[in-house]
Formats: C-alpha cells, structure tokens, sequence
C-alpha cells in the first residue's frame, strides 16, 4: 500500500519540480517546499502538493499542466510558483464543479462567429475548453517537433508555444489557442489567489507574496493609516493564520 | 392546465428594492400582496454571514449572488443590421438575482440626480437651441421634477441609512457637500465614512485644480442606525466585498437588510422564491390586467390573478416582459413608433489607475462599496457642450469598493500577463495602486432599443431580450474629455505610473468587460404615450393596472449611479397608488 505515495501523479509532481530554479529558492528563503527533496518529505507542512491524485484530468493532461502551469506562474525571487501551491489539485478539482462545465453560462445555440466584443460565443464548457486545448496544443507541439508533447520541450520552447497562444498567432485544429490561453491562464490565477479551500494557494503562500489579508474583511481601524504597511498576515476561511 | 392560486389585490414580480419598496408600502395600505421572485430566499443570516460569503471564487468566479445567464439573459447585437448574439457569459452588466436583487450585491453608491437632469431636451435646447441635438439623440424630459420626488429621494436616504455631506440644505450652500446638488429638506442620514488614502489623495489633487470634491452618497452606515421602519444597521468597517456581494454587516443598505425584517411575517404579504413569472396575463382587449403565469418552484404552471400587476424585475426584465405579454406597442426604430424598447441607455464607465511606489500604502483590499470622494464640476450644467463638444456630463471619483487578488490585480503599463514580470508586477501594484473612474452620462437613441430576439430562447422557452445599443460619438467624445480631466487630476499626485482607458474614435461596446449594471431605459416614462410606456406615476399607459417602477423608466441615464433615482421614483409610485390609483382605480393620467 505504501506504493500509493508513488502514484504516477506524484511522479509527474516530483518531475515538474525539477524545472523550479533550487538555486534561486536558497537565496531568497522566501518559499517553502521547493525542492524535490522537501516536496518529498513525508514531514512536509499540511497541504504539500504531492498529496494529490488528480480525478479529472488524465495523465497526458497532467503533464502537460504540469509544465504550463510552472511556465505561467513561476518558482522565483518574487515568491512561489503555482505548482508548489497546489494550483494543479485546484484546477483537476474545479473542473469538476458544476461552473466548469458552463452552468451559469447561456449554452444554447445557434452558435454563430461573432466579432470579440462580444464575448465567447462557443460550445464548449470550461473544462473542455481546456481540454481541447491541451490536446490540440500537444498536437501541435508533436507536428513541429519530432513528436514531442508541450511537456517535453525545453522551458524557452515551452515558453514561445504558450506566448503563440496568447496572441493568437498560433493556430490550433478545433480551438482558438487565444481561447485557451486566457482560460488557462484564468484558472491559474484563481488557483493561485483563491482561498486554500478551494485547492491551491497553500499556506496562504500567494497571499503572502502581494501582502493581502485574505479573509480578514475588517479594515476600520486601518482605513486612516499612512505610514506603515498593513502589519497582519493572512487568514482563510477555515481560520488559520498565515 | 395551470394551478390557479386565489387572487390577492397585487401580485409583485420580482423581490429586490424596487419590490420591497412596492410591497412596504402596499401592505401599509391594507392590501394583500404576494411577491414573486424567480432566485432563492436570501438574508444577512445565513446568506451572507461570514466567512462563507466572502469567499472571492464563488462570489467573483462561480457568481453566486448573481442572475444564471443559463436560464435568462440577453442577446446583443451594436446595430439593427446586425445579427444579434447572446451574453453568454457574465461580463459587461451583472444582473441579481434572489431576494434582495441587484440591491444585495450592489455597492452603495446613492446619488440623486440634478435638478437639470430631470429635463435634459429641455435644458440643452434652452442653452443652446434645438440644433444643438444631432440627429438620432431621441432624449426628453422625466415628467416629475426634482422638487416632486425630493421627499422621496429623502426618505429613501433615511431607509438606507445614507451617509454623506449636503451640500445645498434648504436652499442655503454649506460646506463640505456638493455645490452644485439639488435643495435637500435635511442633511443625510448619517455623516460620511473615513477617507482611505486614494479618496484623502482626490481631495488634495481636486482642490489643486479648483473642483469642489465632496463625499460620495454611501448607503453603507457609518455608524450605528435605526431606518424609519425600526431595522437596524451597523457601521461599515470596509471588508472589502461589497460588489458582488451581500453584505455580511448590515452595514451596506440592500432591501434584505433594510425592508425585509419588517415584511417577513407581516398580514398580508406573501413571499414566493424560485418563482419564475412568465407573462402577464391580459384581457382580450390587452388593457387590463388580470395576475401573472409563473413556473413555481416545482416547475409547475401557476396562475396568480390581482387586481394590480407591479413589475420590479431588473430594468432589462421589466421591459422583456412587458414585450411578451403585449403590453403596450413595441418600439420600432425605422418610423420611431411604438414605445415598449424604446430609448435604452447604460453607463459611460472609464477608469485610470494610479500606481505609486511602496511607500504609498493604498491597500486596495480595504473597501466600501460607496465611499469615496467625487466631483460634479464636470456634471450637469457644470459641463458647457460647447466647449467639451458632448452632451450631457459625468463624475470623476476616487472609490474602493475592494479588490482582492481573484477578482484581478491591475497591474502597471508593460507588465505581461503570466511569468515572473507578472509577480512581479502584482506585487508592486497590489496595496499601493488605486483608481479613478469617470461615470459618464449615456443619451439615448432612436438606434438603441430593446426588442424581443427572433431566435434565441431562454431556458423556458421564451424569446430572449435583444438589446441594440453601441456606441455614439456623443458619448466617445465625453469619455475622451472626461479621461483627460480625471488624468490631469492624477498626474497632480505624481504617481510613478498611470493607466487609462478613455473611448477611442470607433470604439464598440465590448460586452466582456464589466462597465456597469446601469442599464437604463426600454419602458420609459413620459407625458406623451406615443413617446413613452409609462405615465408620470410609472403607470402603464396601456394597461392600467400595471405599473413598472425601476430604471427602464429613465428617458436617458444621468452620470449618477441610478439606485437612489429608482428608490425615489418607486416611492413615489407606490404614493400615487394608494393616495389616488386605490380610489379609483384607471390611468391616472390622461392620454
């Protein structure tokens, strides 16, 4: 049974650490659990990203998530990286929500082309918007190089694919890339800045890094405050205090 | 095959401010009244109660407080060649849904409009004469005055617990409010809040170039509060989650914490949820109204016949169901006849952002959905349209309703998206950046009109709402002059940065980004029935035992936020209904 903390999950989880810059993480001390070693340790802090196996997403997908996400929002001088704060278990678990399969979006058709400023005009729910678009993505990485996934290109590879997808330029068989990117990119961020409930921003780690209180919601006595920053740290909605 | 309930003397479609206002003061008259509302009961507790409610996934993300487009919304198109296609996904506007409507998660600005506001044709021909209106801008007067609704703009104050500063008190100017403000009867309900830095900042930066800044009108307390109706509030202490939230205080006014404790259990009034009305029901002769049909929580077809039929749906459902009971004649653009979609405006929304370095603690995650400082130097007549070339006018206005990291960091000129220049970039921007906005009037169109969408239905079978609107020069190039102004007044703060998105030539409206829920007009009223759906008391001129209180009943939009204007209107509605309609019950106005 002991097996189990070596899911191909984990794995993928233990690989994709090896992308993060450890160097970095030594001069700054800014993040915990950075390392594959740390990622590893069976002491880690609660809520360490290895303790998921993902329900939703399949493993081409996984690893394919895996290394995007790292691209999107980096392990850096600046404070963590999504990965470390468990954005992966938060976008497997919220496409599994009902809003991820487009329940507060208008779904019916005809589905007609329609100039951007007016919105998503699509079929797809939000879960196979990202979907599709891994898949079509790796395809396309496989056509230009040599049979290769997204996940298996060099970081600077990886990162002019996902910039292709964000202005459009380039061109994928059953999506728009731009479609997917901002998607993508979308639930990224909420994993990174939602509450940890929710599956991602372990330890409050994000809101940490940009100084947001979180679930605090009670300012009076700091509303006429000038000259000194906010002293608290962060506190989510289960109560703990980071 | 419907179920047929027994007839009350009003049936109330739809349970926000406009609603609970109707049904107050309904009741107050002895009549038995039940309200229909299509969302979920809500209240303070446990609707909003913290910390569930400020969760920033489900109330920005998932949309909790807000209307499902799934089951209604509306379909767009920028003109009547077009084809029209649907808001699919929440952006532009965010209707409410629930008990408390809109007025649950809206963020407590509460203006009243100009005394000049109410006669806009009339005001702008006087000035500078009937040529002066391109051609197409189908604007006209309200058919009250400010002096008429002032009583009501006040007692609407005193319900919400508006806190604020008068500027003109019986006639005489004071310090520290708006100048340029219509007579009020008595100060505001309760005095302003505090400042947060950017709202200090405005001040400073407003009297360096010679404006008069005073408080924004917050109808979240800034103290403790007991309204006229014995319900209780506390002071605001700037949580940060008013728009798109229910307040988890009591402390920002919303029909949930302000109307309801008194209506809950009260003789004579009956609230359904997840009570979905699909039509008003008309006689043959379509000028009388006999109750409603509603899908009730079970899905089943129910009928509720009344005497009075009150809509107090959001403006754009009021009109939607208007054009599909055959109420009154729909608008045709082409011959400009009919009235039913007729002069549809919105909100001319633009922001600059300010970012400073870190010694500037603007700590954004600190809100008050109607705090702040603003000025009307640009409003109203304030504005001269020979010099800024548009008609009409608007607010600029520092105001932090709350940010938090989900709901979006705005972030400096040439910060990317994704990647460490993006941590980097939020980092910086987050507790030391803050905004302006520029709240612009909109005029209305003989091209800007709501009509029923010949193809796309709701999730009942309806056709949707099609709404035709875009754009005009007027109000590009009101945006453009008030963007200028509001830059000048943030270029005085020497912040290191600023970001602004003033309408360029050409612009179309973009439905994906949130403007505002302003959406105004579409059942308008006025003193001729051929220009307008509504008399003067918000009364059907067609059929009249109907009456549509809400913003659908503005000719245009002034540049204020419209929830106080609503508030007054209703008010004086519901007072033309027992104090004249009761008696003796037809149009109260001849046509």
């Amino acid at each position: 049974m002991s097996d189990d903390t070596q899911s191909p999950s984990r794995r993928n989880i233990i690989k994709s650490m090896v992308f993060i810059p450890i160097g970095a993480a030594a001069t700054t001390g800014v993040v915990r659990a950075l390392s594959p070693a740390t990622a590893a340790d069976a002491n880690a802090p609660e809520g360490k990203p290895d303790a998921y196996t993902p329900a939703f997403f399949n493993q081409v997908e996984w690893k394919f998530l895996n290394a995007a996400v790292d691209r999107l929002i980096p392990y850096d001088e600046h404070g963590p990286g999504a990965i470390e704060l468990g954005v992966l278990e938060f976008l497997d678990r919220h496409m599994q929500t009902p809003y991820a399969t487009g329940d507060i979006w208008y779904m019916q058709g005809p589905f007609v082309k329609a100039a951007p400023e007016f919105g998503y005009q699509g079929k797809l729910g939000l879960r196979d918007i990202i979907r599709v678009g891994i898949k079509n993505v790796d395809g396309y990485c496989a056509s230009q190089f040599g049979g290769k996934a997204f996940a298996d290109l060099d970081r600077k590879q990886q990162e002019e694919i996902l910039k292709g997808c964000e202005g459009g330029k380039l061109k994928l068989e059953d999506i728009s890339a731009k479609l997917f990117f901002t998607n993508l990119l979308n639930e990224v961020r909420n994993g990174y800045f939602a509450d940890p409930k929710h599956g991602g921003n372990k330890g409050m780690g994000a809101w940490k890094m940009i100084g947001y209180p979180g679930m605090r919601a009670d300012y009076l006595d700091w509303v006429e405050v000038r000259d000194k920053p906010y002293p608290i740290g962060p506190v989510d909605l289960a109560g703990r205090r980071g | 095959m419907s179920i047929v309930k027994n007839k009350v003397d009003a049936v109330i479609v739809g349970m926000g401010w406009t609603g609970a206002i109707m049904a107050k003061e309904l009741t107050d008259a002895g009549l038995s009244v039940v309200c229909l509302e299509r969302g979920p009961d809500r209240d303070t507790q446990p609707d909003f109660a913290y910390p569930r409610v400020v969760d920033e996934l489900e109330g920005s993300v998932h949309r909790k407080y807000l209307q499902s487009l799934s089951k209604e919304t509306v379909t767009i198109r920028h003109n009547m060649n077009d084809t029209a296609v649907p808001y699919r996904q929440m952006g532009s506007f965010k209707p409410g849904t629930g008990v408390g409507g809109a007025g649950s998660h809206w963020s407590g600005c509460h203006f009243r409009a100009l005394p000049e506001d109410f006669k806009v044709r009339s005001n702008v021909e006087q000035r500078y004469g009937k040529k002066f209106i391109p051609a197409g801008m189908t604007i006209q007067d309200f058919p009250v005055t400010y002096e008429d609704l002032e009583p009501h703009f006040d007692h609407f104050e005193y319900v919400c617990g508006t806190s604020g500063k008068a500027g003109v008190l019986n006639g005489k100017k004071i310090d520290g409010g708006n100048p340029f403000e219509g007579s009020r009867s008595r100060e505001f309900a309760l005095p302003p809040n505090p400042n947060y830095l950017g709202a200090e900042m405005f001040y400073k930066a407003a009297r360096e170039m010679g404006y008069h800044p005073y408080p924004i009108p917050a109808s979240n307390a800034s103290g403790p509060y007991v309204n006229p109706y014995g319900c209780q509030m506390g002071p605001c202490n700037f949580c940060g989650f008013c728009s798109d939230y229910g307040c988890l205080n009591y402390s920002k006014a919303s029909p949930n914490a302000c109307i309801m404790p008194v209506l809950r259990g009260r003789k004579g009034f009956e609230l359904r949820t997840l009570a979905q009305v699909l039509k008003v029901n008309l006689t043959a002769d379509k000028k009388k109204a006999t109750g409603v049909t509603y899908l009730d929580a079970q899905g089943r077809e129910t009928e509720q016949p009344a005497d009075l039929v009150v809509l107090c749906a959001f403006s754009l459902f009021n009109v939607h169901l208007m054009l599909l009971s055959g109420i009154g004649v729909p608008y045709d653009p082409v011959s400009n006849t009919g009235t039913i979609g007729r002069n549809y405006s919105y909100q001319n929304l633009n922001r600059v952002s300010l970012f400073f370095d870190e010694t500037v603690h603007a700590n954004q995650f600190m809100g008050i959905g109607g705090g702040g400082t603003t000025i009307d130097d640009l409003n109203g007549n304030q504005n001269d349209s020979t010099k800024s070339g548009f008609i009409g006018g608007g607010l600029v206005w520092a105001r932090q309703p709350g940010g938090g990291p989900v709901r979006g960091i705005a972030t400096a000129p040439g910060v990317p998206n994704w990647g460490s220049g993006w941590k980097k970039g939020v980092k910086e921007a987050f507790r030391h950046s803050f905004y302006y906005e520029v709240q612009g009037s909109c005029m209305s169109y003989q091209d800007a009109y709501l009509s029923l969408d010949p193809t796309y239905k709701d999730a009942f079978g309806r056709p949707l709402l099609r709404m035709t609107f875009d754009w005009h020069d007027n109000e590009v190039k009101a945006s453009q002059y008030l963007v200028e102004k509001a830059s000048d007044m943030c270029k005085v703060l020497g912040p290191k940065a600023i970001k602004g998105d003033a309408k360029k030539d050409g612009d179309h409206y973009n439905v994906t980004q949130y403007q505002s829920t302003h959406t105004c007009g579409g059942a308008i009223m006025g003193s001729d029935p051929k220009t307008s759906a509504l008399n003067r008391y918000l009364q059907s001129w067609d059929v009249s035992n109907v009456f549509a209180p809400g913003a659908n009943a503005f000719p245009q939009n002034n540049g204020y936020n419209p929830t106080g204007m609503v508030g007054a209107l209703t008010y004086w509605c519901a007072k033309a209904v027992r104090e004249q309609y009761l008696k003796n019950p037809g149009p109260l106005v001849q046509a």
